[in-house]
């Protein structure tokens, strides 16, 4: 996951409307699933039609892997750029088939051999009972998997994903998640996805890019910026997360839990079908539903338990709560806790502390 | 229309003496083109001359010709437009003569409206519309308006004149009683295909300043044997009688 | 039953002014639905404006420009030898102008409606401009195309004015079938007027019946 083999982004281009102005001046290395991260309006949008070269207006530089997209006069439109884009809407072409979709892009990828074949991505997307019905009567779900496809078929170098999974309910996410992240690997293609769904990043991105009001405010690994480390609160738009990445040891099928090793110290979290033992998984935890307590509680309802090290205490002045980091074996996990509470423990840094997890949300296997 | 042929059979021998055929666009103001079809299959008969006769409002025809319209002479529903053209170099000087004077007639759908002569039809009218062409446009519209002024009667029927934009338009009106009594031209209440259509009863030219209709020949046709041909043939006795028995009167 | 070579003539003018309308109004219409230039709203209204003029007004006005003695009316004469006014191709010329607004304003909401958006995805997908605009934008606009090309064909069979002012009534080459039938009301022939009005109301009936049938199983056939 190093990001030494990955492709190089370079963006330096500054736009300006009447509320709001992109300025970039970056080079991101991109490998594997990148998100792009940030509120609403923050500028995601504009940034990847920058990329894409549907912002005819903006001047500046956009290169990728030793190729100028645009660079002082120089301005290679969208449909010369080997970028692949996936809308929110989908924009599926409505006087055709899923087929017809499909070849749409693969007739026009260019001479040469396809790197990916129609068969292959069909494959990959799931697509082979919904290739003769046509677009209208799809579900969100399976427009975005035949948008995605159809992208993959016009054999991009870079592929851009703009809030995809927006018009799905919870389901259909968990059941794409999967397809997306598996792509990388099995098309040799970089991603940037775009979400201000925390839960989509951290299921699905290797790092994350933070844009806020038109600037790259931090660039960090998934892990990183979700465990608020790196952001040191410029972000107030979601909650602190830890992220902890799990092997999956033992299952417990009578009481529907499996156990799972984090980094030398096991948890039990609720089982879902088809997990294997030797599986990794990747759990969110929400700093609100961390416990913190000075000594090994005895008699509680909560069984995930965890032994660390307090690295750092951040209150906020506008609320009763603190954002209290503990370092368990080298991860890092937030708790949400009163002020009073740090008070009242006597929490300070280095202290040694027990984190008791009431809840852990799981869903992927693990990149 | 037989006497009319027979009458023509004696002009052949005059007339078939041009041996280059030719063919000439003849403009013809609207309320003159039923009969000008006449002539013009009368002329065609008796010579080897092609005439094709396109028709429009003398306004339209007037402001066509000023713009290069293809026409090789023009046969007006008033004098002032031939005259304009005569004048100008879309027209060929002294070539204007007076082909047909138009005359008026007070027509009704309904026989009963129609007494012995127009002073008494007016006298008695029914309540209702009275429709003759706009005098603003129309050489006959104006002339219906000075024969009602003449009998006293434009007063009392102004509130109720409704106006034709031609005096095709003020025929439709009365041939078809939308209005129960107007003034048309006579040439159209005796059409015979309408003969059917309206009672009529004559107005007096005295009552109005005469409808001349002057033909002019254009400087497209002036060297067009046909189109001056035709001219000619609008002033020969046969045509003059022709067109005093269509309602015409002639110089 | 009367001369139908008018209605042959008004067939054959409608035929070339709605292509002549498809190939010129198209990239009017597209430039409308997508420019951002503050000259649009001008560029709108003048479009428009043949909307407003009375027919027989405009007319008068093409005698105007187009005649021999105008730089546009020399110009054809220079180029076809033949005058603009009093022919065919003037009919064409002023029935373009007369019909644009109907061709333009059906396929620039067509384009507005349809969007930017499969656009920049046809873009994405490596679909240069123009193919995207063959291959994306035209079958979705199709019933914009459709109503376009009725309306502007429609129009032009029932144009009368402007084709009387400039066309000046010839027949076989400029009288087409609305002034043919407004002759014969004129000169009180109204029977054969009522003849030509019945196969042109016929006509036009079943042309436009079968376009609106063929446009709506369009519409169920992809939707």
């Amino acid at each position: 996951m190093s990001a030494s083999n990955g492709k190089k982004l370079t963006i330096r281009s500054r736009i300006d409307y009447a509320d709001f102005s992109l300025d970039i001046d970056n080079e991101l290395q991109l490998k594997g699933v990148t998100g792009l991260f940030g509120p609403s309006g923050g500028g995601k949008s504009t940034l990847l039609r920058v990329i894409a070269g549907l912002n005819q207006n903006a001047g500046g530089q956009v290169s990728f892997a030793e190729t100028d997209w645009q660079k002082e006069s120089l301005f290679v439109p969208a449909h010369k750029r080997q970028v692949g884009y996936v809308f929110q809407d989908a924009r599926l072409f409505e006087h055709l088939s899923v087929a017809g979709n499909l070849r749409f892009a693969l007739d026009r990828s260019g001479p040469g051999e396809k790197n990916n074949s129609f068969d292959d991505v069909v494959d990959a997307l799931d697509l082979h009972s919904l290739l003769n019905r046509g677009v209208a009567k799809l579900s969100g779900g399976e427009r975005q998997r035949v948008a995605i496809a159809r992208t993959m078929l016009s054999q991009p170098e870079l592929l851009l994903l703009d809030e995809p999974l927006a018009a799905l309910d919870a389901d259909r996410k968990r059941e794409i998640y999967p397809t997306i992240a598996a792509l990388p690997d099995r098309f040799g293609v970089p991603i940037i996805f775009v979400s201000h769904a925390v839960d989509e990043m951290a299921q699905l991105t290797e790092s994350v890019v933070v844009l806020e009001a038109g600037r790259i405010v931090a660039e960090a690994s998934t892990e990183k910026i979700l465990s608020r480390d790196s952001l040191r609160g410029s972000i107030q738009a979601f909650e602190a997360m830890s992220v902890l990445d799990v092997t999956v040891v033992e299952q417990l099928e009578s009481l529907h839990l499996v156990r799972v090793d984090h980094r030398g110290q096991s948890l039990a979290i609720p089982s879902h079908a088809g997990v294997q033992n030797g599986a990794a998984l990747r759990l969110l935890v929400r700093a609100g539903d961390v416990v913190l307590a000075t000594e090994k509680p005895q008699g509680l309802s909560v069984r995930n338990i965890l032994s660390g090290t307090i690295t750092s205490i951040d209150p906020n002045p506008n609320s009763a709560f603190a954002v209290v980091s503990v370092d368990v074996d080298g991860a890092v996990i937030n708790a949400q806790i009163t002020n009073q509470a740090v008070q009242a423990l006597n929490l300070q840094s280095g202290k040694n502390v027990y984190v008791l997890l009431k809840a852990a949300s799981f869903d992927r296997p693990g990149a | 229309m037989t006497k009319l042929t027979s009458r023509l059979c004696c002009l052949l021998c005059v007339l078939s003496q041009n041996v280059n055929a030719e063919e000439a666009l003849i403009a013809v103001a609207t309320n003159f083109f039923n009969s000008a079809k006449q002539i013009e299959s009368s002329f065609e008969r008796s010579t080897q001359h092609q005439v094709t006769l396109v028709s429009g409002s003398t306004g339209k025809l007037y402001a066509q010709i000023r713009h290069g319209a293809p026409f090789d002479a023009f046969l007006a529903a008033d004098q002032e437009r031939p005259r304009l053209l005569e004048g100008s170099p879309f027209g060929v000087r002294n070539s204007r003569f007076t082909f047909a004077i138009g005359q008026l007639a007070l027509a009704s759908a309904s026989p009963e409206v129609i007494k012995a002569d127009a002073q008494e039809s007016l006298r008695q009218r029914p309540n209702g519309p009275f429709a003759i062409a706009n005098p603003a446009l129309a050489p006959y519209g104006d002339a219906s308006r000075k024969a009602l002024q003449s009998l006293q009667q434009w007063s009392a029927l102004e509130g109720d004149i409704v106006l034709g934009e031609s005096v095709g338009q003020t025929f439709a009106m009365v041939a078809t009683g939308n209005v129960q009594l107007g003034i048309v031209a006579l040439s159209q209440a005796m059409n015979p295909g309408h003969s059917n259509a309206v009672s009529y009863v004559r107005i007096s030219t005295l009552l109005h300043e005469s409808i001349r209709q002057d033909a002019v020949l254009l400087s497209h046709g002036k060297d067009n044997l046909a189109a001056r041909e035709f001219l000619k043939f609008l002033r020969v006795e046969v045509t003059q009688a022709f067109l005093l028995d269509s309602g015409y009167g002639v110089e | 039953m009367p001369d139908l070579a008018p209605l042959w003539l008004s067939l054959a003018l409608a035929g070339v002014t709605t292509v002549v309308l498809l190939i010129l109004g198209t990239p009017l219409a597209w430039w409308l639905a997508h420019t951002s230039s503050r000259i649009r709203p001008v560029i709108e209204a003048v479009t428009a404006l043949p909307l407003v003029l009375p027919p027989t007004v405009l007319g008068f006005y093409f005698l105007i420009i187009l005649g021999p003695g105008t730089t546009i009316g020399n110009f054809w004469v220079q180029v076809t030898g033949d005058a603009l006014t009093f022919s065919f191709s003037g009919l064409v010329v002023a029935s373009v102008v007369y019909s644009l607004p109907f061709m333009v304003q059906p396929l620039q909401s067509a384009f507005e409606s349809m969007g930017r958006a499969p656009l920049e995805a046809a873009a994405t997908l490596r679909a240069s401009p123009l193919d995207a605009f063959f291959s994306v934008a035209v079958p979705l606009s199709r019933h914009g195309f459709v109503t376009a090309a009725v309306l502007t064909f429609a129009h032009t069979i029932g144009e009368f004015g402007v084709v009387l002012m400039v066309g000046g009534n010839i027949p076989g080459k400029t009288r087409v079938i609305s002034i043919a039938i407004y002759e014969h009301v004129e000169t009180l022939n109204y029977a054969a007027a009522h003849w030509l009005s019945a196969v042109l109301l016929v006509f036009a009936f079943t042309v436009l019946f079968l376009v609106y049938a063929l446009k709506r199983r369009l519409a169920i056939r992809v939707g």
